[in-house]
């Protein structure tokens, strides 16, 4: 991560000392202000709705029971989301990562004719783009209205991540590729057997980039999918907890038997975060080179 | 970036005591780099066709904006209206509000949402203990994980009138009458500060915390023979050192400043708010999505757009001029 910094010895007056324990007071606080609602979310998911409603803030149940998870793992409209959610994760992530891969490997030569062309028009895409309505029309006019594709097509380069997957490339000893060319490789396998396997550290964070990216997708879903069949995670999640939520119309969806009303919302939030903070120590120990690669250079 | 194509035969000098002439570029020759590089190509092939279809078709989609678009009729069908919709636009009645919830919201996140990380990342700078500092930075770069769905539903849940916990504590302590908080047009603004300061704080710090990392400690180690304390060297050596970085991200974010950020307005938004609420990028999916009209979206979206690069170019002029690098 990043570098340490070397221990620095101040000198130690009153004020430095107070300002030191001020520092430390606040950016504690700092952090529990971040993980507590997730905690108090997590509690209450466990606990029964009469506590919920009562009991102002706490991070342990009195009474733990799993009411809520039994009831929406026995609703066809939560597995359905669940199942497609990280079907599309999986398929999206894997099209994401080849085709950035694919792209990012022939810019990174800087031999290759034409590749200062394609690579502005790349750049270019970050400062202007063509917006949402004429994006929709043409996801429209490929016929991917209400297909799982339209989760996954219109969002298979992240620019910023091609721009960083290539300058990782270029880093890479062009020795090791100009031995395996001697040897009668052609430029796919040097791509392959090569430059691939070198990639693992790169091809980890950005798979992870990606999975987080679909799987937190809102927008796509709410242009692209009318129908509730076909909702993901984040549609569902959207539905049951919004304060304008046409509830009434969701749960019917969710089958009317008797459902912990509260305990829900907790609930499913929860397992929408879920694979979030499962692989989050893998993320964090990729993400701050892999921001860093790509951002400010000086 | 545009000229580092190599020539491919660099000839010896013919007398070295001179220095050598400039190679000459050899006329390109297509088919024969197409050969050549057949296999980069073809797997630049798939990405290329990509950002043609998702990235530029769209772009030339914009000329809708300049149409009457008819599904029916297609792009070229659709007939030639000029700036029939930009002026609809602009003299319509939403233009003003929109206007202005725009730019207020952007101009609430210049003055909280930009500055949190800077201050945040030297905090963590000052904090001597490195175990708590890397507790604390892992921690705060949760939120930024978590999808918009889930922080809306997190401010739901903690400030709504039924059993939002914070909603009840706020009473508690001020006593009075129950505010739903989620869906009062008066709590609109503050509760999209709070998410972005909530979300993307944390997340914010790590680009000033490399920049602060990259500090020369001999700098400090001079300072403090020269009797500076801490409050000098963090005044004349820390501040300065981070000041190229932060101007890079105020260019950055000037250009996001009319992005109010679909998502997380769009999910705050309620029939309650919705005067406060609307944004150009919203107001996008309203009219567009929801109502049909294609061609008036797509203006509204192509004035947002324009306004944003003029916003970059505009920032980066400014920077240059006040003496910074910019970024480009």
């Amino acid at each position: 991560m990043l570098k340490k910094q070397k221990s620095v010895r101040y000198y130690d007056s009153a004020g430095s000392r107070a300002f030191d324990v001020l520092n430390i007071v606040l950016l504690a606080g700092l952090a529990l202000t971040t993980v507590l609602p997730l905690l108090y979310v997590v509690a209450g998911s466990f606990a029964t709705e009469s506590e919920i409603s009562s009991r102002p803030f706490f991070l342990w149940p009195e009474k733990f029971v799993t009411d809520t998870y039994q009831y929406i793992f026995s609703t066809d409209t939560f597995i359905r989301a669940l199942l497609t959610t990280i079907c599309v994760t999986a398929v999206g992530t894997a099209v994401q990562l080849i085709l950035t891969l694919t792209m990012a490997y022939p810019l990174a030569k800087r031999q290759l004719p034409g590749r200062a062309l394609v690579l502005n028009m790349v750049i270019f895409t970050l400062v202007f783009s063509g917006g949402m309505i004429p994006t929709y029309l043409v996801v429209r006019d490929l016929g991917l209205l209400n297909s799982y594709w339209a989760l996954i097509l219109p969002l298979a380069i992240n620019p910023f991540y091609l721009i960083v997957v290539k300058t990782f490339f270029q880093q890479l000893p062009e020795a090791l590729e100009e031995a395996a060319r001697i040897d009668g490789c052609n430029e796919l396998n040097v791509f392959l057997r090569i430059v691939l396997p070198l990639s693992k550290p790169i091809i980890a964070t950005f798979s992870l980039f990606y999975a987080v990216a679909i799987w937190n997708d809102y927008m796509s879903p709410l242009l692209y999918i009318d129908d509730s069949k076909k909702w993901t995670l984040q549609m569902i999640v959207r539905q049951l907890t919004a304060a304008n939520a046409d509830s009434a119309n969701v749960l019917q969806q969710l089958e009317t038997v008797t459902f912990p009303e509260q305990g829900l919302k907790f609930a499913v939030v929860v397992v929408a975060t879920l694979p979030i903070l499962f692989f989050y120590p893998f993320l964090q120990k990729h993400f701050a080179k892999g921001v860093l690669i790509g951002s400010v250079k000086e | 970036m545009a000229t580092d194509l190599v020539p491919e035969v660099v000839r010896p000098a013919a007398d070295s005591s001179r220095p050598a002439p400039p190679p000459k570029r050899r006329p390109r020759d297509l088919r024969r780099d197409l050969l050549r590089y057949r296999w980069l190509y073809l797997l630049l092939l798939p990405g290329l066709a990509y950002f043609l279809v998702f990235k530029y078709l769209p772009m030339y989609g914009l000329t809708i904006a300049f149409k009457d678009y008819v599904p029916f009729l297609g792009y070229s069908g659709s007939e030639w209206v000029g700036l029939k919709h930009f002026q609809e636009l602009f003299t319509g009645p939403d233009f003003g509000r929109l206007m202005f919830n725009t730019l207020l919201l952007a101009l609430l996140t210049i003055v909280f949402v930009f500055p949190a990380p800077i201050v945040v990342a030297l905090m963590l700078n000052e904090l001597r203990v490195n175990v708590l500092k890397r507790s604390v930075q892992s921690l705060i770069y949760i939120p930024h994980f978590l999808s918009w769905t889930i922080v809306a539903s997190l401010t739901y849940l903690l400030f709504s009138v039924d059993f939002g916990v914070i909603a009840n504590w706020i009473h508690g302590v001020l006593g009075g009458e129950k505010t739903d908080y989620v869906a009062q047009a008066d709590w609109f603004r503050p509760l999209i500060v709070l998410q972005l300061l909530w979300k993307q704080t944390g997340w914010g710090t790590i680009i000033y915390l490399a920049a602060l990392a990259g500090v020369d400690s001999q700098l400090y180690e001079a300072a403090r023979v020269d009797g500076a304390g801490r409050w000098r060297q963090f005044w004349h050596i820390t501040l300065p050192a981070i000041r190229p970085t932060i101007v890079v991200m105020a260019i950055l974010t000037s250009g996001n400043l009319l992005d109010s950020g679909f998502e997380q307005i769009w999910l705050m938004t309620t029939s309650l708010n919705r005067d406060v609420a609307d944004v150009f990028d919203t107001f996008v999916y309203y009219v567009g999505i929801t109502q049909g009209a294609f061609s008036y979206a797509t203006a509204v979206g192509l004035f947002k757009g324009v306004i944003g690069v003029l916003l970059i170019f505009g920032s980066n002029w400014l920077a240059k001029r006040l003496g910074e690098r910019g970024l480009f």
